[in-house]
């Protein structure tokens, strides 16, 4: 009897734990930067070069923050749910266009509808660093005091709007 | 095929010569270039987790690589580009994570498996030694000599054996 119980109680552990392992998603690396304020920038826009905008300008109010590439093929897939997503919120959606070219982004917006209130242009990558962007596209949520409250490394989903997205934003908003 | 040959040749040798474009150190910044290698052995590449930025040639570990040599270029100790890092990426950049609640399991789990391991082995062995010992305080009334012998299994069966 003990014979079999040992080796079978040790099987059923193991089993557990790979069964755990197998839910995790080891590409979802947990941001620091959920619960701190948000990283500073100073990054020019894309429809005008010479307007500069920064962290400061963001204060007093929730925004989210979407990190896309003209060469980026799931941010394409995420793109019509971003412009749903303006739709459906007063809360601003800003691009930061991640080492792109201006014609590409100009273009990309073009093509597929422009649902962000400005696009930074971060034509060398530091500022996606700032924000431990590995992935793109990333979404963030800021709130009002500047404060990353939420982060979706990979294509957003109408799950991930629907269930975490939008009752953040109304309860950021509200 | 010969075609295909010379194309595929010369793909991969335009590929070797583009290879050290982005990490070519001056000669001048040999040093700098050892302590940039030397760091980067130790973060994680994001995009291609099982690889070191050192590693890595993939764009983010370029960048991140960038990152660190121009820091050190500024006079930046391991220490403070190592937590430049963290603080944007998490410990998971870390190839050497730090000891603490959340990494104990981690750094002692297979401590606690040998010496659970250890343990287990002793007991069994105490156990079997007790048992050996009480074969032997035990008066079975005969020993090995008493034992009947088999008859050799030839004779008993009368196989014919072949000269």
């Amino acid at each position: 009897m003990k014979r079999t119980l040992i080796p079978a109680l040790i099987f059923a552990v193991i089993v557990v734990f790979l069964g755990i392992g197998l839910t995790l998603n080891p590409r979802e690396v947990p941001s620091p930067l959920i619960g701190k304020p948000a990283p500073g920038f100073k990054l020019a826009t894309l429809d005008a070069p010479d307007k500069i905008l920064t962290l400061r300008d963001m204060a007093g109010r929730a925004w989210v923050l979407n990190v896309f590439a003209s060469w980026c093929a799931p941010c394409r897939e995420e793109h019509p749910l971003l412009v749903d997503l303006a739709n459906k919120t007063p809360v601003p959606i800003f691009g930061l266009n991640y080492k792109d070219r201006q014609v590409d982004a100009e273009r990309w917006l073009k093509q597929f509808g422009n649902p962000y209130r400005s696009v930074l242009v971060d034509r060398d990558g530091r500022a996606g660093i700032d924000y431990g962007v590995y992935g793109v596209p990333e979404t963030f949520v800021i709130d009002k005091a500047g404060t990353v409250r939420y982060k979706k490394v990979g294509p957003l989903t109408p799950e991930v709007i629907e269930k975490r997205i939008l009752p953040l934003l109304k309860e950021l908003n509200g | 095929m010969a075609k295909w040959l010379v194309c595929t040749l010369l793909w991969v040798l335009g590929a070797g010569a583009a290879w050290p474009k982005d990490t070519a150190p001056a000669p001048a910044d040999a040093a700098l270039e050892k302590r940039v290698m030397h760091l980067s052995e130790e973060l994680r590449c994001l995009v291609c987790q099982n690889q070191t930025i050192a590693d890595s040639n993939a764009e983010l570990a370029v960048d991140l690589r960038n990152q660190v040599r121009e820091q050190m270029r500024q006079g930046r100790s391991d220490d403070a580009i190592r937590g430049y890092m963290v603080e944007r990426y998490g410990d998971f950049i870390l190839y050497r994570p730090p000891v603490k609640a959340s990494t104990a399991l981690l750094w002692f789990g297979p401590l606690v498996l040998v010496l659970g391991g250890i343990g287990g082995l002793a007991l069994y062995v105490r156990q079997r030694r007790r048992l050996a010992v009480d074969d032997d305080t035990e008066n079975t009334g005969f020993d090995d000599y008493d034992l009947p012998v088999a008859p050799p299994v030839a004779a008993k069966h009368k196989i014919k054996q072949k000269p």
